[in-house]
């Protein structure tokens, strides 16, 4: 039986939320609640990728788009028609949404390196009408003046509050995630990865399943790139181009695409290479990825999540 | 349930089915009574799998009807078509082998059990009594095949023998009317076609129709009620076992093909 | 290197624009008709649909014997442009000789490639190689960014640049390199795949991988010259496209999506068919940036690579069944 064990769960929330106060107390690291507000923003796609590709081996090439249009709708009705931002966000999700059905009805009928090419080329066309509605989108200048979020009164100003926030609905799509991955529904994506004529034999309606992750993991992308947009109340085109996409694929492949732990581990250290520890190779650091990529599929082809069972088989022989 | 019950779960009237130029169904009438084993023999390349993947709704035919139960299905999709009662085993073996043993068969009651995303992501109550119903009728089932012990182990690590019966155990977790099996007991030593046989009659002994494609005429002769002979996609046969043992027609097909 | 070429602001990329820009300037000396116009954007399409029919045919050679589409096909016409700027520009060595050992050096890449990403992959699924070769195509981009900078870079035309006008149409003659290069290509892998033994071997392991094993073809070699032969072809298209479009670090991706698309629309698989998709994806980026919009330049293509993969992903000349690609 697929079962995601509870206690680690429970750490993982005691270490979240007390990451904050210890970040403060020692100044090396006490930018680092700053890094994880952009680790909880990738973390809430990976883990719609997650299922998307390691459940139900559906691959995509294109969620840069859909991380792009969430970070889009929220700035320009926000900035052009100074609405709320809540029902933007919310406005936002819709519009993913529907682009997730029209783009995905089709393009998941395709399989392998078709469904791979599809959407990437749907990722791109995309990245390029970002750069070119520049009375929408202001082109590769980008958007500035995106407001911050308050609820009731309450102002998410501050690193530590935003950091909160963002970690919330992280868990949220975690716990969600975890549950449909335990369920029939979890079972019914796992049955199209491994073989879909005997999946359609009984009874699994192919179509609807794949399309009805990839909305949501497109979803959760949109979700992502509002609360990106209201965070550094910027937002220009080259933060959604192909190569975002790669990397949200190194993302999952680095923590491990079979197992929904991998893309929060993924989201992490990839985050942490980007903001913190790459910082300095800057032009090193497309390289690094590549051989990152590289070097885990062909010798950790499950990823970091893989390790302890391949140390565990070790002992055993 | 139909209100009705037909005499007949499943006919076949006149189903064509064409690749390209190359007729590999032609023109092809049969039918299935409720609760025997009807067994479809022929030579290599007789359009038997095509048959079953026509029934099972892979593909449509290019004519014909298929009728399950009166209603015609030959226009739905395979989903649909399990939905109705229509269940089926793989030639070349279709496990979920990123599942276990147990998970299989609870794929198998996908039919009797809506999954719905949201429901199963808020954990609504309901969706957890499902996910236990599900286990342990998936449980059952595994004992009736005789893999109650090995529920926990990855589907893969089965030897063939087990792996053949599992698929039949997860064909049956629908609940079934009809199921097809397509060559259970190909690759299988001599204990374990006997245990193939014995079990495939215990499934007919529920009162579920069985539609089998084998090549041992050892079991076919065994256990079917009657038979259906196909050659180059046409019927050229259909009786009892002892009826066809005599046909002339059959026994030329055999060694013609053969030959 | 006081190419007036090299001046061009950023938003020079792809031969296109540069013709296009070329185009208005040229069009200020004399007043040109639509016809005219027209039959430019023509020509202009069949230059840049050759190079992407050629990356095309990469694409299909590789494909034919592995079923692996690599994804690192752009990157090969990439490292051909720039390393024959340093040989044949920086190191000053004659056309033919720089072009030689540009071809060899990028070839000997394509082998590595297979060798290091491909060939070690010990559970190969569609999904893990296409994030190989994924990841050997970043790599491969950062360490051009390293060697090269991001600089755009300029090679001198094979015969120079002075245009020959037909019917008001300007014709540079480097377009007429790259042409009669993708014909030479053709016609040598014609012959390659047709009259030679390696060729035919090749050719059979694309048909049954496990039957040309058992006929005693090395199947391994056979994947390794399909990479040698794909990057050594990518490498001709870079060198012959560089003094029309020049050449940058980041120029592989989109050239392996727009080969890709002209690999689908012809029917991956098909050589005929890269060739003639090559050329409808060259002519409608040619067209649709010369009377839509410059800016969606790139879009075109992809946009036609979407339609072709919804409607008929088999492609015009395509026999390939996709339902090849079972599973992952």
């Amino acid at each position: 039986m697929l079962r995601i064990a509870k206690l680690p769960i429970a750490v993982f929330t005691v270490l979240i939320i007390i990451f904050p106060w210890v970040a403060r107390e020692i100044s090396a690291i006490s930018h680092y609640t700053d890094i994880m507000v952009f680790a909880g923003i990738y973390c809430l796609i990976t883990i719609g990728l997650s299922l998307l590709m390691g459940y139900a081996g559906q691959i995509s090439i294109g969620h840069a788009a859909f991380f792009g249009i969430g970070a889009y709708v929220s700035a320009i009705l926000t900035v052009r028609y100074g609405l709320n931002p809540w029902p933007c966000m919310l406005i936002g999700m819709i519009v993913t949404a529907v682009v997730a059905i029209l783009v995905g009805t089709p393009s998941l009928k395709l399989k392998g390196h078709y469904l791979a090419m599809a959407t990437l080329a749907f990722g791109v066309i995309i990245y390029i009408i970002f750069n070119e509605e520049v009375e929408w989108t202001g082109g590769p200048d980008g958007m500035p003046g995106i407001p911050g979020l308050s609820l009731f009164g309450f102002e998410f100003d501050s690193v530590v509050r935003y950091f909160y926030l963002v970690w919330g609905f992280v868990f949220a799509a975690f716990i969600f995630t975890i549950n449909v991955i335990q369920s029939g529904t979890g079972r019914a994506l796992r049955a199209i990865h491994a073989s879909e004529p005997a999946a359609s034999a009984m009874g699994v309606d192919i179509s609807r399943f794949k399309i009805m992750v990839f909305v949501y993991s497109a979803i959760l992308a949109s979700l992502a790139g509002s609360l990106y947009a209201h965070y550094l109340n910027f937002i220009n085109p080259s933060t959604f181009d192909l190569f975002f996409s790669i990397k949200l694929l190194i993302m999952i492949a680095l923590g491990g695409m079979h197992n929904i732990w991998g893309a929060i581990i993924g989201a992490g250290l990839i985050t942490f290479l980007s903001y913190e520890w790459l910082y300095y190779f800057e032009e090193l650091e497309v390289v690094v990825y590549g051989a990152i990529l590289l070097i885990v599929t062909i010798f950790l082809p499950h990823g970091l999540v893989g390790v302890p069972g391949i140390i565990r088989s070790w002992f055993r022989s | 349930m139909n209100a009705v019950r037909e005499e007949n779960v499943l006919e076949v009237q006149g189903v064509g089915m064409a690749f390209g130029g190359l007729m590999a169904l032609s023109n092809l009438n049969f039918k299935v009574k409720r609760g025997i084993i009807k067994a479809i023999i022929g030579p290599n390349g007789a359009g038997k799998t095509t048959l079953f993947n026509v029934i099972t709704g892979s593909f449509p035919p290019t004519e014909g009807r298929v009728r399950f139960n009166g209603q015609p299905i030959e226009h739905l999709k395979a989903h649909k078509i399990a939905d109705r009662g229509i269940s089926r085993t793989f030639q070349t073996i279709e496990l979920f082998d990123n599942m276990t043993v147990l998970e299989n068969v609870m794929l198998g009651c996908h039919t009797r059990f809506r999954a719905s995303f949201m429901a199963s992501g808020f954990l609504l109550p309901h969706s957890r009594q499902k996910e236990e119903q599900i286990r342990s009728s998936a449980m059952k089932i595994l004992k009736f095949i005789g893999l109650g012990d090995k529920f926990n182990e990855p589907a893969d690590s089965l030897p063939l023998g087990e792996q053949k019966m599992l698929e039949i155990g997860r064909a049956l977790a629908s609940e079934p009317e009809l199921v097809c099996l397509d060559e259970p007991a190909s690759g299988l030593n001599e204990t374990e076609t006997h245990l193939a046989s014995s079990l495939i009659k215990a499934i007919n002994a529920k009162g579920i129709t069985v539609l089998l494609v084998e090549h041992d005429m050892k079991v076919v002769m065994n256990i079917s009620d009657e038979i259906v002979v196909l050659n180059y996609g046409q019927r050229i046969a259909e009786g009892s076992p002892e009826e066809i043992r005599n046909n002339t027609k059959v026994i030329e097909a055999y060694l013609g093909s053969e030959a | 290197m006081t190419d007036p070429f090299n001046c061009m602001p950023k938003i020079c990329e792809g031969g296109v624009f540069a013709i296009l820009t070329f185009l208005i300037q040229y069009r200020q000396m004399e007043t040109i008709t639509l016809e005219s116009q027209l039959f430019q954007y023509l020509i202009t399409g069949v230059t840049v649909g050759s190079t992407y029919a050629i990356v095309a045919i990469g694409f299909n050679i590789i494909y034919g014997v592995t079923e692996i589409i690599n994804f690192a096909q752009g990157e090969f016409v990439m490292l051909g442009g720039l390393i024959m700027v340093s040989f044949h520009v920086a190191l000053g060595l004659p056309l033919i000789l720089a072009f030689l050992a540009t071809v060899t050096l990028v070839t000997l890449v394509g082998m590595l490639l297979d060798r290091l990403a491909i060939r070690p992959i010990r559970r190969p699924s569609v999904l893990t190689l296409i994030i190989a070769t994924i990841a050997a195509s970043i790599i491969i981009k950062g360490a051009a960014m390293l060697i090269w900078g991001k600089d755009f870079f300029d090679l001198p035309a094979f015969s120079g640049r002075n245009p020959i006008t037909v019917l008001g149409a300007v014709i540079q003659p480097q377009y007429l390199w790259v042409i009669g290069f993708l014909i030479i290509i053709v016609v040598i892998l014609t012959i390659f795949f047709n009259k030679t033994i390696i060729g035919k071997a090749m050719s059979a392991c694309a048909d049954n991988a496990d039957a040309a094993s058992l006929a005693g073809i090395n199947v391994k070699r056979m994947i390794l010259l399909s990479f040698a032969l794909s990057a050594g072809i990518g490498a001709v298209a870079g060198i012959t496209v560089t003094p029309i479009s020049l050449m940058e670090y980041d120029r592989g991706a989109m050239l392996a999506v727009k080969g890709f698309g002209a690999a689908v629309l012809g029917g991956l698989g098909s050589f005929p068919g890269a060739v003639i998709g090559g050329l409808i994806i060259g002519t409608i980026e040619s067209f649709g940036t010369g009377l839509i919009h410059s800016g969606y330049k790139d879009a075109f293509a992809l946009i036609v690579l979407m339609v072709v993969l919804f409607i008929k992903p088999s492609g015009l000349l395509g026999s390939v069944e996709i339902s090849k690609f079972k599973r992952f």
